[in-house]
């Protein structure tokens, strides 16, 4: 099994090594907007929003929570 | 000058993989200054909730690239939210969690619990640093108390960096666990509610819930303007899962009549899953596109999808507007009912909470942003967000089991600067 996910694993990286740049090749990703979270109090405040309104919370990070939210 | 693009065996690529680190996400901020980012929200429903949210986090980059944030946030809630209870023919009399006093809700509109009020202030720590030349740690600590809740949780995420820094893939933990002493105490799940004055039997003043949440996740940068992220998310919660305000109205079967109010009841446990997929795109001229897609279950039957949709448009080289829409689709829970029926025997779980009802959600809107300086920005948003029901309404003679659909209004102000 241990050995299944290294091939797996390799395989995976191997996948992505097919895509990528150079590290010369960054000047666009590099900026504030193409960040993954480009605005994290924003990111904060809406997943407060919609896991007080909502049934469902996180995916793109942890699910939150810490509130008895009405 | 070695120019020329080399691409080495896959072997030699897992060997090569030694790359320095990937600053993913906030941009690390510059040693012995700190970077510090405000923002209000406004939260307005039409007829119920408003919310006023400050919080101010501010992060601070060491010497050997390590990061500290510390963030603030409160939030005041006043307004109305819906108890569960069906609309009726003849108004209807409701007593007050404290048990002290009652309000009536009119002939033929939705029953409105308008007594919660309540302000939560909530700390968070994180730390993240390297651990060697392409693997990161990051740990934190969070902290919230409001009038009837309290929650305490910490978290860790491992990311890795291969190929080149072009792929990350992380692993994360979070634990958390909340405490909620409600006024009145913790109703007896389908207990009548009790009219104002009289004695509500109680099953104590407090319980507790736990949730873990696992994450692993992929980074992959595809080319010069192309993001993308992949993520698998495990979340458990146990404990009481129960909201003690809510209610259920039980109904003749054949008038509709109500003939009783009954507190709620969730199952003990909820697992769920979501996968989810983000793609951030440069186009050469400026513009940059963030798209996101979630699928999320669990085992109370709930399942969603969420598409996010958000284009940045820089103009006037200091400006950028940057339009936003917000899909949702949710299925309802099991035991979700809008009501109970008289002479049916009571399920082992049920709640006419909205929340866990079929609905569909839209979030549209823009949000202007102004580059001040380096480090410095001004930002505002205004969205508005709906949700309607999607047919798990249900009528008995007189009672009517309507989704409560909701209309809100999300203003957003931020200003963001470093010293």
């Amino acid at each position: 099994m241990k050995k299944m996910n290294i091939v797996l694993l390799a395989l995976l990286l191997g996948g992505c090594a097919q895509w990528g740049v150079e590290p010369w090749e960054r000047d666009l990703l590099a900026k504030p907007a193409m960040q993954l979270v480009s605005d994290p109090l924003e990111a904060g405040l809406d997943d407060h929003i919609y896991f007080s309104k909502e049934a469902s919370s996180g995916g793109a990070s942890f699910g939150g929570g810490g509130c008895g939210c009405n | 000058m070695q120019l020329t693009k080399q691409r080495p065996s896959i072997a030699g690529l897992l060997a090569a993989a030694s790359c320095s680190l990937l600053n993913q996400g906030v941009s690390a901020s510059e040693d012995d200054k700190w970077q510090v980012e405000t923002a209000v929200l406004l939260y307005s429903e039409k007829d119920r909730v408003d919310a006023v949210e400050p919080v101010i986090s501010a992060t601070r980059g060491f010497a050997g690239d390590s990061t500290l944030t510390i963030k603030f946030a409160s939030d005041t809630l006043t307004g109305a939210s819906p108890s569960g209870a069906s609309i009726s023919d003849v108004p209807q009399t409701f007593t007050r969690p404290s048990g002290k006093g009652d309000y009536v809700t009119p002939a033929g509109e939705l029953p409105l619990d308008d007594t919660f009020k309540d302000s939560r202030g909530a700390v968070s720590v994180q730390y993240k640093f390297p651990l060697d030349r392409r693997t990161r740690l990051s740990t934190g600590l969070a902290f919230s108390k409001e009038y009837d809740y309290t929650s305490m949780a910490l978290n860790a995420t491992i990311a890795r960096d291969f190929n080149n820094k072009n792929t990350t893939i992380s692993a994360g933990f979070a634990y958390a666990e909340d405490t909620i002493d409600p006024e009145g105490g913790i109703p007896i799940a389908f207990a009548a509610m009790a009219p104002a004055g009289s004695e509500q039997a109680r099953d104590g003043i407090e319980e507790d819930k736990t949730t873990t949440d696992l994450l692993i996740g992929v980074t992959q940068v595809i080319n010069r303007q192309t993001l993308m992220q992949f993520n698998y998310s495990y979340s458990r919660a146990e404990g009481y899962l129960t909201d003690p305000f809510k209610i259920l109205s039980l109904v003749d079967g054949v008038s509709g009549t109500t003939l009783d109010y009954l507190y709620e009841q969730r199952p003990q446990e909820r697992v769920k899953h979501s996968l989810y997929w983000k793609t951030k795109y440069h186009q050469l001229g400026g513009n940059t596109i963030d798209v996101s897609y979630r699928y999320l279950w669990d085992d109370w039957d709930i399942s969603s999808h969420t598409v996010d949709f958000r284009y940045r448009m820089p103009f006037a080289e200091r400006h950028y507007i940057e339009p936003h829409l917000r899909y949702y689709s949710q299925d309802q829970a099991d035991f979700y009912q809008t009501f109970l029926v008289t002479g049916s025997p009571l399920p082992n779980h049920a709640s006419a909470d909205s929340r866990l009802g079929s609905y569909e959600g839209i979030t549209l809107g823009a949000k202007y942003g102004y580059r001040i300086n380096e480090g410095s920005e001004f930002n505002m948003r205004v969205e508005y967000y709906e949700q309607t029901g999607d047919g798990s309404d249900r009528t008995i003679g007189v009672a009517r089991g309507l989704f409560p659909d909701l209309e809100a209004v999300i203003v957003q102000l931020g200003y963001s600067f470093s010293f």
